[in-house]
């Protein structure tokens, strides 16, 4: 019954986006939702991306001098390890899970919204493609702009680690920034960007989704925004593993 | 002119509409009604196509909406206005916005043509006063003649409203009836209104299709109904005691016999 059900929502979910990626009506009205939409999901997002990054960024350097502060360990490796955890797993797939709440919602309990109200009704009389007006300016939107959201992370983070060696005495300054920029491998970034787009997209389409087919009323939107939050994480660390799996071995 | 021939349509097994055949005149007010549950919602929405009858045919002037392809139902649904139960009117744009809406996404008109356009349907409803405010800032009332301006932008030939007069008083709901009644007049167009509200019945009844547990239970006008020996209609129409002694004074006396 579960796995039946699985398959029947797959399959909802695939003509979904097919619905979604087709030729939009007007292609200056899409690109000016697309515009708008990077400032809703991503620029908006920017602030909170900044505040996690910055405090984590200082966690993990503290937790690291703490974890290898032994005399066999050089002290750069803190600045080594941080940099390696926030390239590896914090600037996208943590961030991600953290955006899931915040985007993800925001996007499952819009469309809900103009679900129950009558409003995506209204666009299909009218002969609007409704998922294609609605759903793909979000995906568009989320996943060109994320790529700037993992940088502005990574980057915050390190000056959050940074800022914990400039006033505290676990670790020098000199020690972190040469641990930073020791054994430094370029594809580390490229991974964790292309992680990042595929989070980006699995977040906007599972929230679209659960946010295009709501029934009811308000409680129903609710719902429909915890499922979407709920179902992206899962399908995010999922794909972590796989991604993870395929692109550094 | 708008018919339905034969159209049945279920739920999960369940049958809600049976066999139900009706024409929808143009240049009348149509006029769906019946109690909550008996299907008319259902019939309105296999008429505009958002859902899909098992059996049946539904002819937009002779041409089947089951048989066309999409882009001919893209085409046709520009011909279609539809006024929602709660408006439906955009939360992000403004009242102008919304009407520009249509003209944006299917004219081919120039910028300042189209403001023109949406200011003359606004000017229609009597809100050009209101073109800066947000759907939030204005009445129950006004929004739907908002929603109105907005699905006769168009110029549709097929006007929708689904209970149209749900949460208004009664005295806006009489201006929303004459506003449909007089939009539908001047411009020819075929409009179906879904409603129970009997006073919608009584103004502006010009075909009346009343739908009972799924089947069609009667049709006529609004002279006709009073008239009628249908014991599910009399139960629904008249159930109040107010529209009892309407009844029994214009049986009596006539419709045009002036009140006492």
């Amino acid at each position: 019954m579960v796995i039946s059900n699985s398959f029947r929502q797959l399959g909802k979910y695939s003509l979904f986006l097919k619905r979604a990626f087709t030729i939009p009506d007007k292609w200056g009205i899409s690109f000016r939702r697309t515009v708008m939409e990077i400032i809703n999901l991503g620029v908006d997002s920017i602030p909170l991306v900044i505040i996690i990054s910055l405090f984590i960024g200082a966690v993990i350097t503290i937790q690291m001098q703490l974890n290898v502060s032994s005399p066999l360990i050089p002290a750069y490796s803190v600045g080594l390890a941080t940099r390696d955890i926030v390239l590896l797993e914090f600037s996208n797939s943590i961030l991600c899970l953290i955006l899931a709440g915040k985007v993800g919602s925001n996007i499952a309990s819009e469309i809900g919204t103009m679900r129950v109200t009558e409003q995506i009704d209204a666009l299909d009389i009218m002969g609007v493609n409704s998922v294609n007006y609605l759903v793909l300016p979000k995906i568009v939107a989320f996943v060109v702009f994320m790529p700037v959201l993992v940088v502005f992370c990574i980057g915050t983070s390190f000056v959050g680690g940074w800022l914990v060696a400039m006033f505290t005495d676990l670790i020098s300054v000199s020690k972190y920034v040469y641990g930073m920029q020791a054994f430094f491998q370029e594809w580390y970034v490229w991974y964790g960007l292309i992680k990042s787009l595929f989070f980006a997209f699995i977040i906007s389409s599972v929230a679209s989704f659960f946010g295009y087919y709501v029934k009811g009323g308000a409680l129903e939107v609710g719902k429909a925004s915890t499922n979407a939050v709920v179902s992206s994480s899962i399908l995010i660390l999922l794909f972590d593993v796989v991604l993870t799996k395929l692109l550094l071995q | 002119m708008i018919e339905v021939k034969n159209v049945t349509k279920s739920f999960d097994g369940k049958t809600i509409l049976h066999d139900v055949s009706a024409k929808f005149y143009t240049g009348k007010t149509n006029l769906i009604i019946g109690q909550s549950g008996s299907g008319k919602t259902v019939l309105m929405k296999s008429i505009v196509g958002l859902v899909r009858p098992e059996i049946g045919e539904v002819l937009y002037d002779g041409r089947d909406f089951l048989k066309m392809t999409d882009g001919q139902i893209k085409d046709l649904r520009q011909e279609i206005g539809m006024l929602f139960q709660g408006s439906a009117l955009f939360d992000s744009e403004t009242v102008l916005g919304n009407v520009m809406f249509p003209l944006v996404m299917f004219s081919k008109m120039g910028k300042g043509e189209m403001l023109d356009r949406a200011r003359f349907c606004l000017e229609r409803v009597n809100l050009e006063s209101a073109e800066n405010k947000y759907p939030s800032e204005i009445s129950g009332g006004m929004q739907k003649r908002v929603a109105i301006a907005r699905a006769i932008a168009l110029n549709p030939k097929y006007l929708f409203c689904d209970e149209p007069n749900s949460g208004l008083d009664p005295k806006t709901s009489i201006l929303i009836d004459e506003l449909l009644h007089d939009i539908t007049h001047e411009y020819n167009i075929t409009t179906i209104i879904n409603t129970h509200d009997m006073n919608s019945v009584l103004g502006i009844g010009e075909n009346i299709v009343f739908i009972n547990k799924g089947h069609r239970g009667w049709v006529g006008d609004k002279q006709r109904i009073f008239k009628t020996s249908n014991e599910a209609l009399n139960d629904f129409v008249f159930a109040t005691r107010l529209f009892q002694e309407v009844k029994d004074y214009i049986v009596t006396h006539g419709q045009d016999a002036p009140p006492e």
